[in-house]
């Protein structure tokens, strides 16, 4: 890792790291007992840890001169490694906090290991530590292949991870002490806040730069979506998170939004998260992963244009729906439900273009695991998006908000399109980066399959049964115009749905670890391909080709 | 001038509106512009491409 940067960009990296030493020592000096104090010392740490590890390869020989000549895959790999580590701690939490609504006791008493403070854990952990790494792994994977150029930094790549990854131990411990903003998947503090600008901003000049040095003369579709999901997501970060600290040694900040604009800033942020850091990027996998895997090109470019455009315009309005019969202004909610149902004609658009590029080739969907996690990804996202448009309808809407079916929606996008898109993004990336033949099992591919599948599907109709009843049953009025049920009717109600909740995520966190063996075996045991003559330097000829007379 | 939230909401319900539809009628005419169809051809089969290699 360290050995592919030259002294100078060693120096630099140090020079960082012992800028990230500084504030945390500041950090700790400033917050004293304060949770503040606690992130100060992580973060002197996290500095101090990293540039040991670079120190200690600081005399190791330079890199080759031939380095341009290759494909910077060093952060990516690290990327894919923190993206399963993630992944497995984050779907840990989930299954946990489950148990918890179905078992109260499994809180142990404890402050730290409340629901409360648990579940912000689970919703970070899988959305910034799991689909955030992934992100950021295929991404630096995408564009370089994409352009045919090599990522425009040594340093950056590394500074982007790493930082990222900082942001999200800082968040994840912080809601273990009880520091939230309480703004829904936007709960890490100020600092922590600021940290994430810095780094999102380098991210966001990285990828540019490497746009700008592309050989292609086209900017393929999948960098098209990957940008959209860096620009939006800095727009939404910044606007969400504008507060105020109590001081600078104390965690505890202040939004500056109030009332009802508050609320419809955290969910114009909110449903764009979803739109953009969940569905653009992910779609970005898409356009890339199933062709390459399929080795078909995509149906249609055009169609996929046309969708990018839809996608980025209608998402921007849809999030109101968020806030049906509040004091959000009524115009506002019938804006926000109208874009939603429209959002339904790029985003089966895109779920078409996809099933449409693999008609004609359902044997390889039906033999390969990999590409039938990809299939089941778009199937789900088509699913997910019609269920979105519907419950952003209000009459709809009266039933299903703050219910389970909610939580259902949710996760058949989480679990089903985003998790199936990355495990088939990683599955087809791996062997490829590393240089493997194959995966170390594709037996293990196709148990991780199943698996997912089994957990998605138990978690979903779970979700979807116990949010219909318990909308239901809040709904219920007797003869004489009161409530039929109290809300501990409502709860008792939903033991077994909780129960086949757990479990359904329990086979899907059973699916991630033995995802996680088995890129951890390819990786170890299976022997580097001799044939596989990717990223070798460009000689100006085919690999093994003869020098042939002009085509 | 004074600018309420009536002229507020009456200028995104017309304008917003407005450019919203010359908007698409751009992308949809990007999309299907005839000389563009070689250049998203190219861009669609070039990723599936064996050649694996950054240019120098």
């Amino acid at each position: 890792m360290v050995q592919q940067l030259t002294t100078g960009e060693r120096q630099n990296a140090l020079v960082i790291l012992l800028a990230v030493f500084v504030v945390g020592v500041a950090m700790a000096a400033a917050g004293g007992s304060d949770p503040l104090g606690v992130h100060g010392v992580i973060v002197l740490l996290f500095g101090g840890g990293l540039g040991a590890l670079v120190m200690r390869s600081y005399y190791e020989p330079e890199p080759t001169l031939d380095r341009p000549s290759h494909y910077y895959d060093d952060p990516i790999k690290a990327g894919i490694a923190l993206t399963l580590a993630w992944a497995i701690f984050g779907m840990f939490m989930g299954v946990w906090t489950a148990a918890q609504l179905a078992w109260p006791d499994l809180a142990f008493d404890a402050g730290w290991s409340t629901f409360g403070r648990l579940r912000p854990t689970h919703t970070t952990g899988v959305i910034f530590g799991f689909g955030g790494n992934a992100l950021i792994a295929t991404s630096f994977h995408v564009v370089q292949r994409t352009s045919r150029a090599r990522l425009a930094g040594q340093v950056s790549p590394w500074f982007v991870l790493l930082g990222f990854n900082l942001f999200c131990i800082l968040a994840v411990t912080g809601y273990f002490m009880g520091v939230t903003q309480s703004k829904e998947y936007a709960e890490a503090e100020w600092y922590a806040d600021l940290w994430l600008v810095v780094v999102w901003v380098t991210y966001f000049v990285l990828f540019l730069r490497t746009i700008a040095r592309r050989k292609e003369p086209h900017i393929y579709v999948a960098n098209w979506y990957y940008m959209a999901f860096i620009v939006v997501v800095a727009i939404l970060h910044i606007v969400n998170n504008l507060a105020l600290p109590v001081s600078l040694g104390q965690a505890k900040s202040y939004t500056i939004w109030a009332g009802v604009q508050d609320s419809m800033v955290q969910w114009w942020y909110g449903h764009n998260a979803v739109a953009f850091f969940l569905t653009a990027g992910f779609l970005a996998m898409l356009y890339y992963y199933l062709p390459v895997r399929a080795q078909r090109p995509i149906f249609s470019y055009r169609l996929s244009i046309l969708s990018f455009w839809g996608i980025t315009f209608f998402y921007m309005w849809a999030g109101s729906h968020h806030l049906h019969y509040t004091a959000l202004p009524h115009w506002v909610q019938n804006l926000g439900m109208t874009f939603s149902v429209m959002l339904l004609v790029p985003s089966w658009a895109s779920a078409g273009n996809a099933l449409l590029t693999l008609n004609g080739a359902w044997q390889k969907v039906r033999d390969d695991a990999t590409l039938r996690f990809i299939f089941v990804a778009v199937v789900f996202y088509g699913l997910s998006t019609f269920e979105g448009s519907f419950l952003a309808i209000r009459p709809v809407n009266a039933l299903s908000h703050y219910t389970d079916w909610t939580v259902g929606h949710v996760h058949a996008g989480a679990l089903g399109w985003v998790a199936f898109i990355t495990f088939g993004s990683i599955y087809t990336l791996v062997p490829s980066l590393w240089k493997r033949e194959r995966m170390f099992s594709p037996v293990l591919v196709e148990v991780h399959f199943w698996l997912a599948v089994a957990g998605t599907l138990i978690y979903v109709f779970a979700m979807w049964n116990s949010g219909i009843l318990q909308g239901l049953m809040w709904r219920t009025y007797t003869q004489e115009g009161t409530l039929a049920y109290s809300f501990l009717d409502s709860l008792v109600a939903m033991y077994p749905y909780y129960i086949a909740r757990a479990f359904g995520g329990l086979l899907f966190l059973l699916g991630a670890i033995v995802a996680a063996y088995n890129i951890w075996m390819t990786v170890r045991a299976v022997p580097a391909s001799i044939d596989r003559r990717t990223d070798v330097p460009d000689t100006g000829l085919a690999p093994g080709a003869a020098a042939t007379p002009a085509e | 001038m004074d600018i309420d939230h009536n002229t507020l909401v009456g200028f995104a319900k017309s304008w917003g509106l407005f450019y919203f539809i010359g908007f698409s009628v751009c992308v949809v005419i990007y999309a299907f512009w005839p000389a563009n169809r070689k250049k998203f051809d190219d861009a669609k089969r070039s990723i599936l491409s064996k050649d694996d290699r950054p240019w120098q």
